[in-house]
C-alpha cells in the first residue's frame, strides 16, 4: 500500500518537474514580463507531492512496515519513536529523498522570491535548477528507492544502527542538508546568469541571501556533527579529517570564499566570473563529496551501505553537472579586464578568497591522494591529522592578521590607524605571555597562533562595541563572525596544546594515580532499558592539586536489533574543562580499558562556532 | 620595447606563478611526509625495505585479531594480528576502540621493533558492526 502510494508520487514529482521544465522552455520566447502563473502552480504541485512522499516514509517508518526494504533494513518494532522518525534519513534511500525534498523546496522559495528579477534569467536557473531535480530523481527510482518492496514482508526489521540511535541524528542531517543542497540554488542562478547575460550586481543581489543562508546552515551542520562525533565516538577529538568530515568541509570553504567575494561584486562590479566559477564550484564539491561517501570509494565513520552502481551514477551526474557548467562557462562568460588593485577593502576580501581556495585545495588533495596511490601505485596509504596541520597551521596565522586588517581598510583610500593597531598588538602579546605563565612550555607556532588571534578578537570585539554605539546594530554581522572565528582558533589552539590524557587498564575496586588525579573504580550496575541494556561504572576522579571529586558514570550499552556493543562516554563539564572518561571492556581478562581526558575549554570552542554562525543569520535581517 | 605597465604585468604573473609552484611543492612534499603506509602482515613478510622505511614513518598493519590472543595486564595489552597466512604480535599501551575483539577487524598504527613484532600507538576499529578490512575481503573470497 504504502510502496505504491510512494511510488506514484516519486512518478507524479517526475512528472511536475518535466511538465516546469516543458513550460519555461515554452515560455522564454513569449512576450510579457512576468512568469506564466502556471510556472508557479507546478512548482507549488511538485512540493506537495515531495513533501506528501516524504511523509508517506516517514509513517512507514513509524508504523513499522517491514515490506518496505529501506523500512526493514533500518529499523525495528522496539526502536523507540524518536528514532523511528530520524531514522528514515538514517540511511542511503531516505537521506538521498531527504536531499530532493530540500532541492525542490529550494526551488519553490527562489521562485518566489526572485518575482524581481529579469524573467529570462529565472527561467534558465529554473529549468537548470529542475534539471538538476530531475537527475536526482532518476537516481532515486533507479538505484536507491525507498519503496522497493520485500515479498513476504518480514516480521521485524534488522534495526538502526545503534551509533545512529542519538538525538542528533534528527538534527544533524537535515541541517547539514540545507546547507548543501541549497548551494544547487546559486549553481542554477549561475547557469542562468550565464546564459540570460544577467548584469553582474544584480546578480549578486538576487544570489547574496542564498549563499549567507546556506553558509548558516552548513556551519551549523558541521558543528552539529562534531559536536555527535565527539561524545560519541569516545576519542575526544571532535574533528578527525575523516573523508566525511572533509566532505562537508570543502563546500564550505567555498561558501565562505562566495560570502566574501559577493561583497566586492555587489559594491564595484568586479570579479564576475570568479563569483560565477564559485557557485558552480560549490555545489560541484558537494556532489563530488556525496560521491566519495555513498560509493565506498573511501572507508569513514559514515558507512552507508556501499553499492557501486550508485557510486557509478553520481559520479556520472558530477560528470555531467561538470561538463555542462564548464561548456556554458566558456561559451557565455565575457572576459573580465583584470583591473590593478590598490589596497582597498576588495584586495583585502580577495585575500580570503585566496585562502579559503589554498585550504580548499589542501583538504581536497589530502581526501583524493589515498585513491591516487590505490590506482596508480597499487598501495594503500592514509592521511592523518599531521599532514592537515602542517600546511594549514603556518597559514591560518596570516590569515588571521588580514582578517584583523581588512575590515580597518577602506573602499577608497585607506590609512591603517597605526597606533592603535600597535596597542592591541602588544596587549596581544601579555595575553599570550600570560597563557604561557597558566600552562607553561608552548611550541613558537602556538604561541603565534595565540598573539594572532587574541589581536582578531580584540580588533572584532572593538568593532562590535563601536557598532553598537553608533546604533548601526545591522552592520554588525561581519565583525561577530569574525570574532566567532578568532575565538574558535584560539580555543581550538588551547585545547590541542593543554587537553590532558590518560590511558590505564582497571579492575574494579582499585585505584590508579594518574599524575595529580587519582582515578577509582567504584563499581559497575547494570540497567535496563527499552532496547538496550546497559553496564555502567561508576568512576570517581581526584584532583589532589586543586582539591575536588568528579564522578564519572560511562556506559556500554548492549543492543539486541542489531547486535551491537556501544560505549557511552562520561563527560563533566565545568567552565573551564570537559572531564571525558571512557571505558570498554575488554576480552578474556577482568581489566576494564579506561581513558581519561580532561579538555580544556571545549564549552568555550562550541560557543565560538555559535557566536561566528550567527554572525551569518543577523546578515540575513541586513537592509540596505 | 615594453611598456612600464606590460613589464609590472608581467612580474606580477611571473611572482604569482612561482607562488604557485612552490605552495603546490609545499602541499605535496608534507603530503608525501605525512602519508600512513597501510600493510597486511603477509605483505610485510615478503617485503624487504618495510623495516628501514618504518624506523622514520609510522605504518598501519591491517587484519584479524586471532582467536585467544588478546592478553592484558594493568598497562598493556598485546594480541596477534593475522591474515590466515602470517601473523604479527603487536603490543599495546592505550586505549582499544570500541568494536576490538577476537575475530574482528584490527587497524594498528606505529613502528615494528622487528619484524614479527609491532609497537603500537594507536588501534583503530571501524565504527560498523560488520567491518572488515577490504583487503581482508579479497582473502576470504579467494579462500
Amino acid at each position: 500500500m504504502i510502496s505504491i502510494f510512494g511510488n506514484s508520487l516519486i512518478i507524479l514529482i517526475l512528472l511536475s518537474t518535466l511538465s516546469i521544465i516543458y513550460f519555461s522552455f515554452n515560455s522564454i520566447t513569449s512576450l510579457g514580463i512576468n512568469i506564466s502563473k502556471k510556472i508557479y502552480h507546478l512548482s507549488l504541485l511538485q512540493v506537495t507531492f515531495v513533501v506528501t512522499c516524504l511523509l508517506t516514509l516517514i509513517v512507514g517508518f513509524i508504523i513499522s512496515d517491514f515490506s518496505l526494504t529501506t523500512v526493514f533494513e533500518n529499523s525495528h518494532t522496539q526502536k523507540p519513536l524518536i528514532y523511528k522518525i530520524a531514522g528514515t534519513w538514517g540511511n542511503h534511500e531516505g537521506s538521498l529523498l531527504l536531499w530532493i525534498t530540500l532541492m525542490v523546496f529550494f526551488n519553490f522559495l527562489f521562485l518566489v522570491y526572485g518575482k524581481k528579477y529579469e524573467k529570462k534569467f529565472m527561467l534558465f536557473s529554473l529549468i537548470s535548477q529542475n534539471f538538476l531535480i530531475l537527475s536526482f530523481i532518476l537516481f532515486l527510482f533507479f538505484t536507491s528507492n525507498p519503496f522497493l518492496l520485500i515479498n513476504p514482508a518480514p516480521i521485524e526489521g534488522l534495526g538502526l544502527n545503534p551509533i545512529l540511535q542519538d538525538p542528533a541524528l534528527a538534527i544533524h542531517p537535515p541541517l547539514l542538508y540545507i546547507g548543501f543542497v541549497g548551494s544547487s540554488i546559486y549553481f542554477s542562478s549561475a547557469i542562468g546568469a550565464l546564459i540570460s547575460n544577467l548584469p553582474a550586481k544584480e546578480f549578486a543581489a538576487s544570489i547574496k541571501n542564498w549563499v549567507i543562508f546556506t553558509w548558516f546552515f552548513q556551519t551549523l551542520g558541521i558543528f552539529a556533527g562534531s559536536v555527535w562525533a565527539y561524545y560519541e565516538l569516545g576519542w575526544g577529538g571532535f574533528w578527525f579529517w575523516d573523508p566525511v568530515e572533509n566532505a562537508s568541509l570543502l563546500p564550505w570553504f567555498c561558501m565562505t570564499a562566495l560570502m566574501h567575494s559577493i561583497i566586492v561584486l555587489e559594491k564595484k562590479g568586479q570579479l564576475y566570473s570568479w563569483v560565477l566559477i564559485l557557485c558552480l564550484m560549490t555545489f560541484v564539491l558537494t556532489i563530488a563529496g556525496t560521491f566519495l561517501v555513498r560509493s565506498g570509494i573511501l572507508n569513514s565513520v559514515h558507512t552507508f551501505a556501499n553499492d557501486p552502481t550508485r557510486g557509478l551514477y553520481i559520479l556520472i551526474i558530477l560528470l555531467l553537472a561538470c561538463l555542462v557548467s564548464f561548456f556554458i562557462f566558456i561559451k557565455h562568460s565575457r572576459g573580465n579586464s583584470i583591473q590593478g588593485y590598490n589596497l582597498d577593502r576588495g584586495t583585502f576580501i580577495l585575500s580570503n578568497n585566496w585562502f579559503m581556495i589554498f585550504y580548499l585545495v589542501t583538504v581536497f588533495l589530502g581526501t583524493v591522494y589515498p585513491i591516487f596511490t590505490e590506482v596508480i601505485f597499487n598501495t594503500k596509504i592514509s592521511v592523518g591529522p599531521p599532514f592537515y596541520n602542517t600546511v594549514i597551521i603556518p597559514f591560518v596565522i596570516v590569515f588571521l592578521i588580514l582578517m584583523s586588517l581588512g575590515p580597518e581598510s577602506k573602499w577608497i583610500k585607506t590609512k591603517f590607524p597605526i597606533r592603535k593597531l600597535l596597542t592591541i598588538l602588544i596587549l596581544s602579546f601579555v595575553l599570550n605571555l600570560i597563557i604561557s605563565v597558566i600552562f607553561k612550555s608552548t611550541s613558537l607556532i602556538s604561541n603565534l597562533i595565540f598573539i594572532t588571534s587574541f589581536f582578531l578578537i580584540i580588533m572584532s570585539f572593538l568593532d562590535v562595541i563601536k557598532l553598537i554605539q553608533l546604533n548601526k546594530i545591522t552592520l554588525i554581522s561581519r565583525s561577530v563572525s569574525h570574532l566567532g572565528f578568532g575565538l574558535l582558533i584560539l580555543f581550538i589552539g588551547l585545547n590541542h596544546n593543554f587537553s590532558k590524557e590518560y590511558d590505564v587498564n582497571i579492575k574494579t575496586g582499585e585505584i590508579k594515580k594518574l599524575n595529580n588525579f587519582d582515578l577509582k573504580f567504584k563499581d559497575l550496575k547494570l540497567t535496563n532499558s527499552q532496547n538496550y541494556k546497559s553496564i555502567i561504572g561508576n568512576f570517581e576522579l581526584k584532583d589532589n592539586d586543586k582539591n575536588f571529586i568528579k564522578e564519572l558514570k560511562p556506559e556500554i550499552r548492549i543492543y539486541q536489533n542489531p547486535e551491537t556493543l556501544t560505549y557511552e562516554a562520561s563527560i563533566k563539564s565545568t567552565i573551564f574543562n570537559d572531564y571525558y572518561l571512557t571505558m570498554s571492556n575488554l576480552q578474556n581478562s577482568e581489566y576494564y580499558n579506561v581513558k581519561v581526558q580532561v579538555k580544556p575549554f571545549m564549552s568555550w570552542l562550541w560557543l565560538s562556532v555559535l557566536i561566528m554562525s550567527l554572525g551569518g543569520f543577523l546578515r540575513l535581517f541586513y537592509k540596505r | 620595447m615594453l611598456t612600464r605597465k606590460v613589464k609590472n604585468r608581467l612580474l606580477s604573473i611571473f611572482v604569482f606563478i612561482f607562488f604557485l609552484i612552490f605552495l603546490v611543492y609545499f602541499i605535496l612534499s608534507s603530503l608525501n611526509k605525512n602519508i600512513l603506509y597501510f600493510k597486511t602482515p603477509s605483505e610485510v613478510f615478503s617485503s624487504v625495505d618495510i623495516l628501514e622505511k618504518n624506523k622514520s614513518q609510522s605504518l598501519r598493519v591491517g587484519g584479524m585479531v586471532k582467536k585467544g590472543s588478546i592478553n592484558v595486564d594493568d598497562n598493556e595489552i598485546k594480541f596477534v594480528i593475522t591474515d590466515f597466512k602470517n601473523e604479527i604480535l603487536v603490543s599495546y599501551k592505550g586505549t582499544v576502540p570500541n568494536l576490538f575483539s577476537e575475530e574482528k577487524g584490527v587497524i594498528a598504527e606505529g613502528k615494528f621493533s622487528d619484524k614479527k613484532f609491532f609497537l603500537a600507538d594507536r588501534i583503530l576499529a571501524k565504527h560498523d558492526e560488520n567491518y572488515i578490512p577490504p583487503e581482508l575481503k579479497e582473502i576470504k573470497k579467494n579462500d
